[in-house]
């Protein structure tokens, strides 16, 4: 019989642990300081814009002070300036849209295939079986070196554009997806069984929850692969798009305007890269 | 809300690899098992590690069939799994995606029949059962090991199942919250009435929760006993642990798992080898 059932008193159920966390005296001994959040936050917001300003001022005056050949590398100040002359005349917008919508179809499109695809693979193991190897074959087979096959057959328009983006976004979302789904834990499909769950709900309310933060990996990588094997194909064959507008800038030796569409596509990179995380966060906060 | 559970002359097979060498054995884990439950009865199920206990509690779930024999609940044959049966596993199995309200909800969805407003007031009623209404909107990771068997606990009534199968559900916890869940357990099966099956290799756990308990061998799993537990529990301020009647069952059902029952085997396969 435990002693200690009479000695120690119970705790409360408010007081059981719920967070693991070292409390102040381990703090202290462990040597970490806590400085206040906020201030934490700040500090280091304040570093990062510091660093940007340096990098933009090494920008402007290394071309200035003639470190530089100027001609080749502007200074900022003038390529900002192209850039916000290209972005009030509306040209720039108009490369950008054109680029956004390759990109977004093309990966709309990979999204569609590869998350059902890669359950139904994942789901039924001797298709798993069957394709793996394809699989393997085709993801190492790098997206831009089928970019001659894929303006051979569908031309340089639109469509051999966004199959490429497709091309290259379906891998990453694929596999993580079969890696997500086929990965869900044993006890929770044990749990969906025995409340009677039938395999469409179970896939619903179990699978594809379990395996979302996976797939989410495969998704951010996609979303880089969309821009880059974009870019890419439009420098190649195209009469617009961010990818284009570089090139076609190079050609005519428009060298602040070029730099000014290379800043965009950063950028957009940014912004996607950005804008994923954030949603993967949305949809994970149940997370630890 | 309760059955009867039979489980008679119960066989269960499985295929292993052997030792070496690929070829497949079969492995007998249960064999010649009757086991009746009663209904509305709390009956803990204790034996060794590997005995074949949650192969047991697979059967009368349905997620498995047994190699032969015949399980029944209620009457009827088990075919598959039901909401007429809930489960606890030892393992967390809540959905970590879903809070402490949602995932007794998510049982209520799958029972079906029930609008939105009512699976949410049904919730937060069992979720008061556990103790548990202050936690509803917290995640499982914010949760301590205690509250997710509270919460697993509450799901699995939540759907009013008649029978409640157990597989050592508090095995993970630590001594004193285990034996907090063992008091709540015992107080929430008086005001519901469940048949409750409630699986451990402790055998304290057995004699305090149990009416009865049910002993078990192995290799090949069998009913060893099934012993009566008649403890007054009437004396709510007594520590019913130390008591001599409980040290008595505690103690009976000891000798039984001890290895005495191995050795017997082992001294009967010398005696066949000798003849
Ligand atoms: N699916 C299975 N395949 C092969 N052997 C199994 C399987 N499930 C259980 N066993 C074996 O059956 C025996 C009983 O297992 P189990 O019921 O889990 O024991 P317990 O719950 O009493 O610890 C063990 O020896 C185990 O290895
Ligand atoms: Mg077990």
């Amino acid at each position: 019989m435990p002693i200690s059932k009479r000695c120690i008193a119970l705790p409360d159920l408010l007081m059981e642990r719920t967070e693991a966390r070292p409390n102040q005296r381990q703090e202290e001994a462990a040597g970490v300081r806590h400085a206040p959040k906020v201030r934490r936050r700040a500090n280091r917001v304040l570093r990062g814009v510091a660093g940007l300003l340096l990098l933009a001022a090494i920008w402007e005056f290394a071309p200035r002070l003639g470190l530089v050949n100027s001609y080749f590398i502007p200074p900022l100040s003038k390529v900002l300036d192209t850039w916000w002359h290209l972005l009030v005349t509306g040209q720039l917008w108009t490369h950008v849209s054109i680029s956004l919508v390759r990109a977004g179809v093309g990966f709309s499109l990979a999204l569609a295939i590869g998350i059902p695809l890669g359950a139904a693979i994942a789901w039924y193991p001797p298709v798993r079986e069957l394709v793996t190897p394809v699989l393997e074959l085709f993801r190492n087979t790098a997206a831009l070196a089928l970019l001659p096959v894929f303006v051979l057959i569908l031309g340089i328009g639109e469509t051999s554009k966004i199959a490429i983006v497709t091309y290259a976004c379906v891998f990453p979302i694929l596999l993580n997806t079969v890696s997500g789904v086929s990965s869900v834990d044993q006890q929770l499909l044990r749990t969906a069984r025995v409340l009677g769950l039938s395999p469409v709900a179970t896939f619903r309310k179990v699978v594809f929850p379990a395996a979302l933060p996976t797939i989410f990996t495969g998704i951010r990588i996609a979303g880089a692969a969309a821009v880059l094997v974009l870019l890419a194909a439009e420098m190649i064959g195209a009469t617009s798009g961010l990818g284009f507008l570089i090139n076609y800038s190079q050609n005519n030796f428009l060298i602040p305007q070029m730099y000014a569409a290379i800043l965009t596509t950063s950028l957009l990179g940014l912004a996607i890269n950005y804008g994923l995380v954030a949603l993967e966060r949305r949809l994970s906060r149940w997370r630890v | 809300m309760s059955a009867e559970i039979e489980l008679s002359d119960v066989r269960q097979v499985f295929r292993v690899r052997g030792d070496e060498g690929r070829e497949v054995q079969e492995f007998v884990a249960l064999d010649g098992l009757d086991l009746t439950v009663r209904e509305g009865e709390f009956l803990t199920l204790v034996g060794p590690s590997g005995c074949g206990k949650s192969t047991i509690l697979d059967l009368i779930s349905g997620l498995s069939t047994p190699s032969g024999g015949s399980v029944k609940v209620g009457g009827r044959q088990v075919k598959e799994p039901g909401l007429d049966r809930g489960f606890v596993f030892q393992q967390y199995t809540l959905l970590p995606w879903r809070t402490a309200l949602a995932n007794i909800e998510f049982a209520l969805e799958a029972k079906g029949g029930l609008s939105k407003a009512k699976r949410r007031e049904r919730a937060l009623e069992y979720l008061d059962l556990v103790g548990l209404s202050d936690f509803a909107n917290r995640f499982p990771h914010e949760l301590s090991g205690g509250m997710k068997q509270r919460v697993a606990i509450a799901r699995s009534l939540s759907y009013e199942p008649e029978v409640l199968l157990m597989d050592e559900p508090f095995g993970a916890l630590d001594a004193q919250t285990r034996e907090r869940l063992q008091e709540e357990l015992v107080g929430i099966w008086r005001r519901t009435g469940t048949t409750i099956v409630f699986i451990t290799h402790d055998i304290e756990e057995a004699v305090f929760l149990g009416q009865r308990v049910a002993v078990m061998s192995s290799r090949p799993g069998r009913i060893e006993a099934v012993i009566d537990i008649e403890l007054d529990r009437a004396a709510t301020d007594e520590d019913i642990r130390s008591t001599a009647a409980f040290s008595h069952y505690r103690h009976q059902i000891w000798s039984l798992l001890r290895p005495e029952g191995v050795h017997r085997g082992a001294h009967l396969e010398e005696v066949h080898r000798v003849a």
